[in-house]
């Protein structure tokens, strides 16, 4: 990407929550960044931290019992210590996001018409009402909604899911957002219609130039779209870099678990899938060191203590991960049965 | 499968149509959901059925129909040759004792006021288990799923995602079934946990000899657990064929825009391949267009395709579909193709043909 200044640089950001239970430190120390035009996908299972990373960056994780540290800093302005006024002023201006589920984030009681002229009339003091509906009426065509204006009129239960995620869209680009936050954007959406999906907001990214934040579970999606990856897991960065760094040369034991375990339309039927074993820890009560100890087959006693997030690969310094051990014996563990997995604990040799 | 192997479940011109009701004081039926409408398959013991489709296809609604949760419109349904079509609920009792299912939200199919214990009890009482019995039965079966005696005692929210679809197929053992209906059951769970649960099935159909019909809508977990695929549209019966071959040779375009709709998760080779895709949304079910249901979103539909219903056609090797301009077969296979017997009582009888070119259609592949 380019050499300027990145669009928004995450730095060590740290959220945690207090519960009667506990502190849970659903955030601990995530770095990235996103450049303008570039694609970075957030990797990881639910309970890893992914949408509270994302939802931090728009501030709607604020409340009495969450802390934060570190900084988010978008054009110069700092996320985290921005103040109400000025997140709302972000939010759906130069920061837009898209949710998972395109029926609860839109309201049923609104025509989906009102609800995206409310959003342009709410950044630009200007423009009337007919103007706002124009625009309205263009950014709905834009991302494939037929008769256009004459939906405009309907209500959101009257749209099928694709399409309330096309409107989603509509509403998030309504500012030009020069940042979007999509989580989970194609989750509750067919195969067909996501394909339409992604191919949207791939185009928005070659027009505009947006940068894009995309929150997901699903490494097809990943491969799709992405430039960049970041993967998560129990809260941390465990491993990130571009594209063909991940899925080619992956560094992290969880990683090559997730890559493993994935069914794939071309992969040998007859093998039994890799699964890593166990579930991912409590974040209320994380284990010591780095936290995918407990279920890696490779942990050693240096894992009690937490790796740093840094380039191992010498070649590739932009490609960072948490783990301790040498690339070189990563490059020989990897391989389970001639693709990359997580070996069963049983074939570990110390 | 050979045909040698007995047919477990035999399903005829299986039809499950929803009525859509209006008026104030006298509600009569205004129009039909064509849920499912006139399918027909054969289920061979030990063997695993995936059934795909996008949501709204029916395929939820088969299988509900299947178990008689919800009453079939037309058709039949022979279990082990006896018609369950029609039966009463006492009739039924010993056959859904052999029939049972596995729903997609493991967090809302347990019972949350009761514990683990309480929740496999019940279907073993059921069974005829004995007081004294039910504790160790009820151990081995949370060890079958790879959980521990200790979990009994909890309550299904002390569970995560994954171990709660466990508790569910548990509960589908206790009644020693013969065959298991999973409707979505990994389509919940992250994808480290999936591959857990369907590693189990693995386990359990050797074990046990359990024949599944397993519905999803991720082709990729659907073409690793299966043997024989069907894929339905708005209702009807697409293509139905050998897990494997309906990967590398699709037949009907549908099948073919479905696939290339799954993102690879594998950079390089996703920018290699060209990808056919399909351009807007299912039609309304209640309405469905005429002849071929797909004609409207088809890159190779034409004239022939609006009017007249596909009929069934079999190719060789147990690969059927239903489609007037099958693709990756050569011309001698659509020539050794007949007419199948489970065809839609309302298909025409033309037979396929190849498309040539010149023909009036919107773009040639």
């Amino acid at each position: 990407m380019s050499a300027s200044a990145p669009l928004l640089e995450v730095s060590e950001l740290k959220v945690s929550f207090q519960t009667e239970d506990g502190t849970v430190k659903a955030v601990d120390g995530v770095s990235f960044s996103v450049g303008a035009g570039e694609v970075v996908a957030i990797v990881g299972e639910s309970g890893s931290g992914k949408s509270v990373t994302s939802m931090t960056l728009m501030g709607l994780t604020r409340g009495p019992n969450a802390s934060f540290q570190g900084t988010a800093t978008f054009e110069g302005r700092d996320l985290i210590a921005a103040s109400e006024a000025e997140l709302r002023r972000i939010r759906g201006g130069d920061i837009a996001m898209i949710f998972q589920d395109p029926m609860s984030s839109l309201d049923p009681v609104y025509r989906v018409g009102a609800q995206i002229v409310e959003q342009i009339r709410a950044h630009d003091d200007e423009i009337s009402k007919a103007a706002a509906l124009d625009r309205a009426v263009e950014l709905m065509e834009r991302v494939g909604v037929p008769h256009a204006r004459a939906r405009l009129r309907s209500y959101p239960h009257e749209f099928s899911g694709g399409m309330r995620q096309r409107v989603m869209i509509a509403m998030a680009l309504s500012c030009s957002p020069k940042l979007l936050i999509a989580d989970e954007p194609t989750t509750a959406l067919d195969v067909t219609i996501q394909a339409q999906i992604l191919e949207e907001l791939r185009q928005l990214r070659s027009e505009t130039g947006a940068g894009i934040i995309l929150v997901t579970h699903d490494l097809g999606v990943v491969a799709d779209i992405a430039d960049r990856v970041v993967v998560m897991y129990a809260g941390r960065v465990v491993e990130q870099g571009t594209l063909d760094e991940l899925f080619y040369n992956p560094q992290h034991p969880y990683t090559w678990g997730l890559l493993g375990s994935i069914t794939r339309v071309d992969s040998d039927r007859s093998k039994r899938l890799p699964a890593i074993p166990g579930a991912p820890p409590s974040l209320l009560n994380a284990p010591k060191g780095c936290h995918f100890r407990p279920r890696c087959p490779h942990a050693f006693e240096k894992c009690t203590e937490v790796p740093p997030l840094e380039a191992r690969v010498s070649s590739t310094p932009g490609h960072l991960d948490r783990c301790w051990l040498e690339p070189e014996r990563k490059r020989k563990l990897r391989v389970v049965d001639g693709r990359i997995g997580l070996a069963p604990e049983e074939k570990v040799v110390a | 499968m050979t045909d040698e192997t007995a047919r477990l479940l035999e399903v005829e011109h299986l039809q499950v149509y929803f009525p859509i009701k209006s008026g104030v004081i006298v509600s009569r039926a205004v129009g039909h959901v064509h849920a499912v409408d006139d399918v027909s398959f054969v289920l061979h013991e030990g063997e695993t059925l995936g059934i795909v489709g996008e949501s709204g296809c029916g395929k939820t609604t088969l299988i509900r129909a299947l178990v008689r949760l919800i009453a079939a419109t037309g058709g039949s349904i022979r279990f082990r040759g006896e018609d369950i079509t029609k039966a009463g609920a006492k009739e039924m009792a010993p056959i859904r004792r052999e029939m049972q299912m596995v729903f997609q939200d493991p967090q809302a199919s347990l019972n949350p006021r009761k514990r683990i214990g309480q929740i496999l009890a019940t279907p073993l009482r059921k069974r005829g288990v004995a007081k004294d019995e039910l504790e160790p039965e009820s151990r081995g079966l949370v060890e079958r799923v790879g959980l521990g005696a200790e979990h009994l005692n909890r309550f299904p929210h002390e569970f995560s995602g994954g171990q709660r679809q466990r508790i569910g197929i548990a509960r589908a053992l206790a009644m020693a079934p013969q065959l298991i209906l999973l409707d979505e059951p990994v389509s919940a769970l992250d994808v480290s946990i999936q591959a857990q649960v369907i590693n189990l099935l693995d386990d359990l159909q050797d074990d046990l000899h359990l024949s599944y019909i397993f519905v999803a809508h991720d082709l990729s977990v659907v073409r690793h657990v299966s043997d024989r695929i069907i894929v339905m549209y708005l209702g009807k019966l697409m293509e139905i064929s050998p897990a494997e071959e309906l990967y590398s040779k699709p037949i009907h375009p549908y099948t073919s825009a479905l696939l290339g709709a799954i993102p690879l998760p594998d950079p390089r080779e996703n920018r290699r391949r060209t990808r056919q895709l399909v351009t807007g949304e299912p039609p309304n079910p209640i309405n469905p267009p005429s002849g071929c249901r797909f004609h409207s979103r088809c890159p190779r539909a034409t004239e022939l395709c609006e009017a007249v219903e596909p009929q069934l056609t079999e190719y060789a090797g147990g690969h059927l579909a239903a489609c007037h301009h099958p693709q990756s077969v050569s011309a001698e296979e659509i020539a050794a193709a007949t007419r199948s017997p489970a065809s839609p009582l309302s298909a025409g009888d033309q037979p396929p043909q190849e498309r040539r070119q010149g023909a009036p259609a919107s773009s040639p592949d």
